[in-house]
């Protein structure tokens, strides 16, 4: 069920599309906020609620009880920090929010801090975006011109600044807690929770961490009306509603980011959207949402026989046909993640893309853990050495032990986005680990390419 | 009152910089990771003097700002090139050519990931993901993005920099 709108895309092809000008007159730009300050702030949470958005960043936890869990606080202020630390494999949405739809995440910003009772907004933006960092500033700047940020948003009482704030490359500061010790100036290690930002989050003070893409999408939300929006997605009796940026990139022939309601598959997203697979070859696996989800095969089946099951429906048939949603892809195993697909085709090495994201998950823990700091070296030493040929069929099956000891042993999920995709891949090409250990191939033979 | 430490100042432009920035946080050690890159885009790294003028600048313990620029990947503890070139080599970009384009950049270079050309114009290094993957393969050059590349294309964009 694919269906196409365009509530945060609408300026992306548009000339000048990022400034304050195009998105005033294409998309009615600032009328929500203005909407949201002349209401109470119960009234903004009460219709967050109603949008249904589950968090964009990964987690997909609703957007409208995460707000409605700050309280005031007697003396400290509070803080909306918006993570935009994109930088797990596979995704690559966010950018194309920042670089062309700038206004909606500062418009965003200000119905946000109301509904919160912030005054301050943080978007934390990779350092390495620099193009989105200048859009990012030059909306704030024209926004603030125009009296929309300030002291008197729209000439109402409640003032509302907003500043960029970036790390310096750390993909674990994508993480909320690591996120809020790199805005007070820190190291990026994860905190322990509780106390939950909610609580104490950025300077000890009550906090909302919400994903770009969430908070850019409640202006078009809240326009449209809270349970309207909602009841674009086909999932929306799962509280999964809306319409998100949809990526897919790796193997297909039209690499794109697309806004979808929600409800697509993955098969749609594979062959629809992104034009098939590259040499017309056929699907080895795909990664639903960032390298941290674990691998689909192409031949696997839903198993759901229980009625109850929210997957029933699609029981017997192939994971490619189960509609994209936070708790469809959980019930399968995997995760929805940012809703960016990783494509494999057929003939690529599954043990090559486990070493290659292996590297990646021992680069970037931050060492404060040690099932994670060590574990995760570790992993990416023994894929190595199968690769080359030199690990034994023990060491083969050491993988599952030193990932199961990974899971649940860390203070954030790094350590289960490092396990979840290890084990995917040992469990579902189990046949290709082994034929590294039996000698029956080699690192040579190895590719991560489609030869067209 | 200790007195600021010899070696190390910012231009008068950075200065300003650095004073409205300090405005957006309410803790000083809220700008310690922009006030290093302002120093380090002056310098191109950031020496110990620079740790020891952040220190003190934000009342800082050394140990703090220390382990702050060894946390970050982008902070240079040593000198680098005039232009940095980082390869994204994770799987999207990978299984997009990633690999043929480092080797590529590698050969013409001269030099190993990681390593700063003779003449000390390039330092070729490796990234772990710039949110490029649609646009796969990628290379970042200083502060820009070069997307969908092709040997060709990374021939014009070595050829401009070597220059």
């Amino acid at each position: 069920m694919i269906k196409r709108v365009n509530y945060l895309s609408k300026v992306y092809g548009i000339k000048n599309g990022w400034t304050l000008d195009v998105y005033e007159r294409e998309v009615q730009g600032y009328q929500a906020a203005k909407k949201a300050l002349r209401m109470t702030q119960q009234q903004v949470v009460d219709e967050a609620k109603k949008m249904n958005i589950r968090g964009r960043g990964g987690a997909g936890f609703p957007m409208g009880i995460k707000w409605s869990f700050m309280k005031p606080h007697p003396t400290k202020p509070a803080y909306l920090v918006i993570n935009a630390d994109e930088g797990e494999p596979g995704t690559h949405k966010d950018r194309t929010i920042m670089e062309l739809n700038p206004h909606s995440v500062i418009e965003g910003c200000i119905i946000g801090c109301f509904g919160i009772g912030a005054h301050v907004a943080y978007v934390y933006v990779r350092d390495e975006l620099h193009l989105s960092k200048e859009r990012l500033w030059s909306a704030i700047k024209e926004a603030k011109a125009k009296g929309y940020l300030g002291k008197t948003p729209f000439g109402i009482d409640y003032p509302v600044e907003v500043y960029v704030h970036t790390g310096a490359g750390a993909y674990i500061c994508g993480e909320e807690t690591s996120l809020l010790n790199s805005l007070e100036g820190k190291r990026g290690e994860p905190r322990l929770k509780p106390p939950f930002p909610a609580q104490a989050g950025a300077f000890g003070c009550p906090t909302t961490v919400n994903n770009l893409e969430t908070i850019a999408m409640v202006p078009a939300a809240f326009m449209m009306g809270g349970d309207t929006y909602s009841q674009l997605s086909a999932l929306h009796h799962l509280r999964d509603g809306g319409s998100r940026l949809f990526g897919v990139n790796g193997h297909v022939k039209k690499p794109q980011v697309i806004e979808l309601c929600v409800g697509v598959t993955l098969r749609e997203l594979i062959y629809d959207i992104g034009g098939g697979i590259e040499g017309d070859r056929e699907l080895l696996g795909v990664i639903p949402g960032g390298s941290s989800t674990p691998i689909l095969r192409a031949d696997e089946k839903v198993n759901a026989p229980d009625e109850k099951s929210p997957l029933h429906p699609w029981h017997g048939k192939s994971v490619l046909d189960v509609p994209l949603g936070v708790d469809t892809m959980r019930g399968i195993g995997t995760m929805l993640g940012t809703c960016c697909a990783t494509v494999l085709a057929e003939g690529t090495c599954p043990v090559l893309a486990m070493e290659n994201l292996m590297q990646f998950y021992r680069h970037e823990s931050c060492g404060q853990c040690t099932p994670c700091r060590e574990g995760g070296a570790w992993l990416f030493r023994t894929v190595t050495k199968i690769l080359d040929g030199k690990a034994t069929m023990a060491e083969l099956d050491n993988l599952h032990d030193i990932a199961n000891n990974i899971m649940g042993n860390t203070i954030c999920a790094f350590g289960e986005g490092t396990a979840m995709p290890a084990l995917g891949f040992l469990q579902k090409f189990r046949k290709d680990f082994e034929a590294y250990v039996l000698g029956e191939r080699t690192r040579e033979d190895a590719t991560l390419l489609v030869n067209l | 009152m200790p007195q600021p430490p010899a070696g190390f100042a910012l231009s008068a432009d950075r200065e300003r910089a650095l004073r409205e920035i300090l405005t957006r946080y309410p803790t000083k050690m809220g700008a310690c990771i922009p006030l290093l890159h302002l120093c380090q885009e002056q310098e191109g790294w950031i020496s110990p003097e620079i740790v020891e003028y952040v220190s003190h600048t934000l009342d800082l313990p050394l140990s703090h700002v220390q382990g702050v620029v060894t946390f970050y990947t982008l902070f240079n503890q040593k000198p680098v090139g005039k232009h940095q070139v980082w390869v994204c080599r994770t799987l999207p970009c990978a299984l997009r050519g990633a690999g043929t384009v480092l080797q590529h950049c590698e050969k013409r270079l001269g030099i190993h990931a990681g390593e700063t050309t003779e003449d000390g114009k390039v330092t070729l290094r490796t990234a772990e993901c710039l949110a490029s993957c649609g646009t796969a393969p990628m290379i970042q050059v200083d502060k820009e993005y070069f997307e969908n590349l092709t040997l060709e294309k990374v021939d014009e964009i070595l050829d401009r920099l070597t220059r």
